[in-house]
């Protein structure tokens, strides 16, 4: 019989060797399962950025498109409705957007309109409550939810409000300001939702 | 006194020897009766990246008017070392955004009026195969009997005209298609046919070829794009799996060394 | 209560006081000894006693494929072939997990028929296991329709047409067949509905049943003992004082051990039949099946998978009427029967030997003559038929049944050599 604490030392070896292979083995044939559950091609074609031409949008009109399966807001904005913007600063919850500043607004729109341009905003229109897609009451008249309203959006499942700028009321259910989404100028009138910088 | 058995492959040995003669027997008397369109090996390289580009310039141009390869999206291309500028400028006729499938330029009801239902292509290379397919393309000749007023050595009867005449030219075929036995036919039996040219086309036979290669290369890459991946992963694979081998078989041997 | 009053396990440190509290509440460490530690297999077990664990390992390949399979496709007939593509070229590594899934289910195959053989050469189907064969032979019956149910999804040519070929085999059956075809397909031909139910067979309904068989299967065998190569019963050698059988060892670590090689080899051959050849010239992966099922149009030449070809060529040899019975009703019941024939193996053999290697000459003949047609009938079942071909078919067909039938006879006169009183190598 060998030396019993020599086969056992050799023994050891060639099973810690055999088990870091075997190791390598499991994991290596545990990551195309995992990955095979990433987003696929079509998921990606489908969620990629879309083109959207805003030289008919009038002033104080709004057009909704959709990307990644979400309402995204383009919403052309007169003097008047960035003048009562100002007006807001002190009814809504967080003016400067300094809350989730990565989650929700871009660099580019952390301004006092949230948008690269004043004129037009661009946000998801997702209350940031549960997700429910707010109502649009864009007319600065007298509403049973505010005497003193300015113009924004009004979420009917729980009654978040929102300003002309997707900023949250305020005393409502909804914690957040609306998100603003990628989006870039390809043109003065091309606008891409989805991508930050131009393709 | 007991005697040393064989070996534990010794039935199995015997088994084996049997089974080949056996196959090998019935396989000569099998094949006897077997009669096969005669095609031709096809000399492309899916590994060749201008090759694939060429092909695929030639699929979109000649082939998406009348088939679709709707399981393949435009934005793949990129594997072909091409950027989505690239692709669509050059190559989307019918799709607006480079993430869309390759669909056909025409309605599939209008081209099945036109010319009978045209086959998706996406995966035809692994139905038909490459070697078909080069064959094909390369053996219409003029017939002024078919509807289309062309026919295939390959295909007999075929609805499809020969959409690359311009390149390759018009030509007749040389020998009737010899009829045998009245079961099956043989398309030129051990001989390939014999064309004459009638017309000349835009390119010497050489240069049709090598179109029709790139052709080919680009849809036997279509049909399985990852096929390049897979081998090269396969190479590490095994040789990881033969490093497991090795150390099984010590850790084995190890353990068994102490049993007699 | 017992339970609680049971010894702690052995040693020290946390990871034996975890095993401790879950021992008094289930039966791990006793489960562990009875299965695996102190369970005492003959120690000559060879080459042909790999295919039992490697059949153990492709049914838990194909059941991890499948599931990540069944998160993509799409079990419709007018998405069934486009899923597949997708998953092959747009989902992550989904071809990788498309191609271990089609390749683990030829190698299924492989396995358990080298796994079946390996009883047919030691008589591991002889009393006192019979029942253990018996429980192999229903997993065969499993897997076949398996592999036939799994064999619709794709939706192709071969698919469909296959399928419409042996849904028409039960049509064949008298008086009840038509009606039973339909509520079979659930529709008048192989359509939605059928690729909807077979799905539900192929993913859920067969592999529970297969899983709970395999577990029988290796409770059965477990309760008798494992046979070996010389066909002797080793628990009839014991050592006086430990009760161990002496040409015993113990389950693990020797076979873990050596089963674990058996695996990385096997894993060797089937990455390369993954990476560099999958389709194995259309043997595993048919060419006919890329082009999409086409209810108006048969391919010209119709076969199904290889590993259904032997019995298919049974089938087809079946080519005269019998008296008043149709030569097709014919070849269904001799396709059966060909089946099921293997279930009767424990008692048509009457041989005084258990192992090929101390029957005689008679024996070793006609199993080699027997292994021999098999193969010729799997090979014609991949070819179009002739005259030549089918009487070929049908001679080798009467020899298979002949096998089975004269066993009684060929097997009681054979001249046996005396089996030996312990195991040789």
């Amino acid at each position: 019989m060998s030396d019993r604490s020599e086969v056992n030392t050799k023994r050891r070896n060639i099973l810690i060797a055999t088990g870091c292979a075997g190791g390598v083995a499991g994991v290596a044939t545990v990551v195309p399962f995992v990955a095979s559950m990433m987003p696929s091609e079509r998921a990606k074609a489908l969620g990629a950025p879309i083109e959207v031409d805003i030289a008919y949008l009038a002033p104080g009109e709004m057009v909704r498109v959709e990307w990644r399966g979400q309402p995204v807001w383009i919403l052309h904005r007169t003097k008047e409705m960035l003048a009562d913007i100002k007006a807001d600063d002190s009814k809504v919850a967080d003016p400067k957007s300094e809350r989730k500043p990565d989650e929700l607004t871009p660099e580019y729109a952390r301004n006092e309109y949230r948008s690269r341009k004043p004129e037009f905003l661009v946000v998801v229109g997702i209350c940031t409550h549960l997700g429910c897609s707010p109502t649009d009451r864009l007319k600065a008249e007298p509403e049973p939810f505010d005497p003193d309203w300015k113009g924004g959006f009004y979420c009917p499942c729980h009654g978040s409000l929102f300003d002309l700028a997707g900023r949250v009321y305020k005393n409502k259910p909804a914690p957040d300001n609306l998100r603003v989404p990628p989006y870039a100028y390809l043109t003065d009138t091309k606008l891409l939702i989805g991508e930050d910088k131009k393709a | 006194m007991m005697r040393k058995l064989p070996g534990m492959l010794a039935p199995a040995r015997l088994v084996a020897a049997l089974a080949a003669a056996a196959i090998l027997a019935a396989s000569l008397v099998v094949r006897a009766q077997e009669a096969e369109i005669r095609l031709e090996r096809a000399p492309i390289d899916v590994r060749d990246v201008a090759s694939l580009q060429s092909g695929a310039r030639l699929f979109v141009n000649y082939c998406l008017n009348c088939h679709s390869a709707s399981l393949m999206r435009y934005n793949r291309l990129r594997d072909l070392d091409l950027t989505d500028r690239q692709i669509i400028d050059n190559l989307m006729f019918s799709a607006t955004k480079v993430g869309e499938m390759m669909n056909i330029a025409m309605t599939r009801k209008d081209a099945a009026a036109w010319f009978g239902p045209a086959p998706d292509l996406s995966v035809i290379a692994r139905s038909r195969g490459s070697d078909w397919l080069w064959s094909y393309l390369r053996g219409f000749y003029r017939d002024a009997k078919s509807p289309t007023g062309w026919n295939n050595t390959v295909f007999p009867g075929v609805g499809m005209p020969n959409v690359l005449w311009q390149l390759q030219g018009q030509r007749a075929l040389k020998e009737e298609l010899e009829k045998g036995g009245g079961k099956e036919e043989h398309v030129g039996g051990a001989k390939p046919p014999k064309f004459e040219t009638t017309v000349p086309g835009t390119l010497s036979p050489p240069e049709f070829d090598a179109q029709v290669r790139d052709l080919v290369a680009f849809m036997t890459w279509m049909a399985d794009p990852n096929q390049v991946l897979r081998k090269q992963v396969g190479v590490w694979v095994l040789f990881f799996l033969a490093v497991l081998v090795a150390l099984t078989y010590a850790l084995y041997k190890e353990y068994w060394k102490d049993v007699h | 209560m017992a339970a609680t009053e049971k010894l702690p396990v052995t040693g020290a440190g946390p990871f034996n006081s975890v095993l401790t509290w879950i021992d008094q509440r289930f039966p791990l460490v006793s489960m562990w000894k009875e299965h695996l530690a102190e369970y005492y297999a003959p120690k000559n077990f060879n080459f042909w006693y790999y295919f039992g664990s490697l059949a153990l390992l492709v049914l838990v390949i194909q059941i991890v494929t499948g599931i990540f399979l069944t998160m993509n496709y799409k079990p419709d007939a007018s998405l069934a072939f486009a899923s597949v593509e997708f998953i092959m070229r747009e989902v992550p590594w989904g071809w990788l997990i498309r191609y271990m899934h089609s390749t683990g289910a030829s190698a299924f195959f492989i396995c358990v028929y080298l796994h079946m053989f390996r009883g047919l050469l030691y008589g591991s189907y002889r009393k006192p296991r019979e029942l253990l064969w018996i429980f192999g032979m229903f997993i065969f019956l499993c897997l076949m329709a398996e592999a036939f149910f799994g064999y619709l999804l794709p939706w192709g040519q071969m698919s469909y047409w296959g399928a419409q070929v042996i849904v028409n085999l039960f049509a064949a059956i008298p008086f009840i067949g038509p009606d039973l075809a339909i509520w079979i397909r659930g529709d008048y031909v192989i359509s939605d509905a059928t690729l909807n139910r077979f799905f539900a067979f192929h993913v859920i309904a067969i592999p529970l049943v297969l899983l709970g068989l395999v577990v029988v299967h290796l409770l059965a065998l477990h309760e008798v003992g494992s046979n070996n190569p010389d066909g002797i019963e080793i628990k009839k050698n014991k050592d006086p004082k430990t009760g161990i059988p002496l040409d015993g060892i113990p389950f693990h670590p020797f076979y873990t051990v050596k089963d674990i090689f058996g695996v990385a080899v096997f894993l060797l051959v089937f990455a390369v039949i993954v990476f560099f050849a999958p389709e194995v010239g259309g043997y595993f992966l048919e060419y006919n099946n890329f082009i999409p099922a086409d209810p108006l149009k048969t391919p010209p030449h119709i076969a199904p998978v290889w590993y259904f070809t032997p019995f298919y060529s049974i089938l087809r040899a079946n080519t005269i009427n019998f008296f008043w019975v149709d030569a097709k009703v014919w070849g269904v019941i001799a396709m059966g029967i060909s089946v099921m024939a293997f279930f009767l193996l424990p008692w048509l053999d009457r041989s005084p030997a258990r192992s090929i290697r101390y029957r005689g000459p008679i024996f070793k003949g006609a199993l080699a003559v027997f292994v021999v047609c098999f193969l010729i009938l799997g090979y014609l079942g991949t070819l179009g038929v002739t005259e030549g071909r089918t009487l070929l078919a049908q001679v080798c067909t009467i020899v298979y049944f002949l096998f089975f039938i004269l066993m009684p006879w060929y097997t009681a006169i054979d001249k046996c050599k005396p089996e030996p009183e312990r195991v040789t190598k």
